[in-house]
């Protein structure tokens, strides 16, 4: 039993592969998880709309929940032009949601508890406003650094704040999820771990211990509802950042 | 947490926070990106396309059961306004017929009891005839009966029988009174 909080957030090689150039590459914990994940999205999307059946069960209902979900934040946050986007957010929330979810297993991995995962994501989503931003709209793209109303004598400043929050944007999007997970996991590993601690104790370590149990089971619920709104929220934002390319304009 | 770092193998730097080992780094991109390419393909490929097929079948369906619910209706609201058009003929012939045959009956009722009424009139026209004719004999042989009388009451009065004219005379004046 790790008592070691830290612990659950460390890389292990299962297969470990080849070095190229001193970069060591391996089949990793994280990298089977990552796999889970695909095999869960895959199946809940894939093999659960089997049937294609005009009442849906379950499953099915679950999938055709999960599309409308996104596709309505999608349309929501990006407009109908930020649909052709919609695969890729799909991708992303589902990815996202399925590894924080997956996370609260005990004894699980969490993918999104690693920077590494969390801030390619992140870039990857700047990378693609930033470049469909130049390719849609040219150098009229730029205009999303210049808000319209501003006052001349301010403008200059104005600017400046504006590149600087869209640069910071990556670190933001990333950290956020990152972060929740990494602080979440913790806190119910060291609860977790005082309940075996005044377990230990004897009979007066158990009344002890039912304190942290309680708090245990509500973070837990507490910890559900993060996994899925880190999951929404990394969506919605890319939505956003996805409207800005597309509609540069304040 | 009897035993603190039982679980760091190597309690020296390169094992500080996991999370941010960048000797992991290359595997997590490798795999990061591998995965996530897979998954997008199969979403875009397989999964949000069937998905969409899903609820565009749903759609058509409901559209298809919607219209085909609105010919059913609009088949029975026919079928209900020939019904009651029928219904309405059907009334107005029975009528037709019942009057027919009503104006047909007091006809026949009429031409009945027309009939009867000559026959009973022409039944009493004789019967009046026969009275009469009863009553004139009745009234002769009531003189005669008078005379007969007479004589008798005569013959008993005075013993000696009246003759027939004298009595017939007295009758007459009699009668006349």
């Amino acid at each position: 039993m790790t008592v070691d909080p830290i612990h659950q957030f460390a890389i292990q090689d299962i297969v470990p592969l080849f070095t190229i150039g001193g970069r060591h590459f391996a089949f990793t914990n994280s990298a089977l998880y990552m796999f889970i994940i695909v095999i869960l999205v895959s199946a809940l999307m894939i093999a659960a709309t089997l049937p294609r059946a005009i009442v849906p069960g379950r499953l099915q209902s679950a999938a055709e929940m999960s599309y409308e979900f996104v596709a309505n934040t999608v349309r929501a946050s990006a407009g109908t032009e930020g649909m052709k986007f919609f695969p890729f957010v799909f991708t992303l929330f589902m990815f996202v949601l399925f590894a924080n979810l997956i996370g609260l297993i005990p004894y699980s991995f969490t993918v999104t508890s690693q920077l590494i995962v969390t801030a390619t994501l992140a870039l990857v989503v700047f990378f693609i406003v930033v470049i469909y931003g130049f390719w849609r709209n040219g150098l009229k793209f730029l205009k999303l650094f210049v808000p319209k109303g501003v006052p001349v004598y301010i403008l200059p400043a104005i600017v400046v704040i504006e590149i600087l929050s869209f640069m910071s944007r990556p670190i933001s999007h990333s950290v956020r999820l990152f972060a929740n997970m990494l602080a979440g996991h913790i806190t119910l590993q060291v609860f977790a771990g005082f309940i075996i601690m005044l377990a230990g104790f004897g009979v007066l370590g158990w009344f002890g211990a039912a304190l942290p149990f309680i708090l245990v089971i509500m973070l837990i619920a507490l910890e559900f509802l993060v996994a899925f709104l880190q999951a929404y929220v990394f969506a919605i934002l890319t939505c956003i950042y996805l409207n800005d390319a597309i509609h540069p304009g304040h | 947490m009897a035993e603190p770092t039982a679980h760091t193998e190597a309690p020296e730097g390169h094992h500080a926070f996991p999370p941010f080992e960048s000797q992991h780094f290359p595997s997590q991109l490798l795999w990061l990106t591998l995965t996530f390419v897979l998954l997008y393909l199969l979403m875009s490929r397989i999964a949000l396309p069937r998905v969409a097929g899903i609820f565009a079948a749903r759609q058509k369906r409901i559209a298809d059961d919607l219209a085909a619910a609105q010919g059913f209706k609009e088949r029975s609201e026919s079928a209900n306004a020939a019904y009651m058009k029928s219904l309405a003929d059907a009334r107005a012939r029975a009528q037709a017929i019942a009057n027919e045959t009503r104006a047909r009956q007091a006809a026949e009722a009429k031409a009945n009891n027309q009939r009867l009424e000559d026959e009973l009139n022409q039944k009493l026209a004789a019967a009046e005839r026969s009275i009469a004719a009863t009553r004139t004999s009745a009234m002769g042989n009531v003189g005669k009966i008078a005379e007969d009388t007479a004589a008798a009451i005569v013959e008993r009065l005075i013993g000696v029988a009246p003759s027939a004219p004298d009595v017939a005379r007295a009758v007459g004046e009699a009668n006349k009174r």
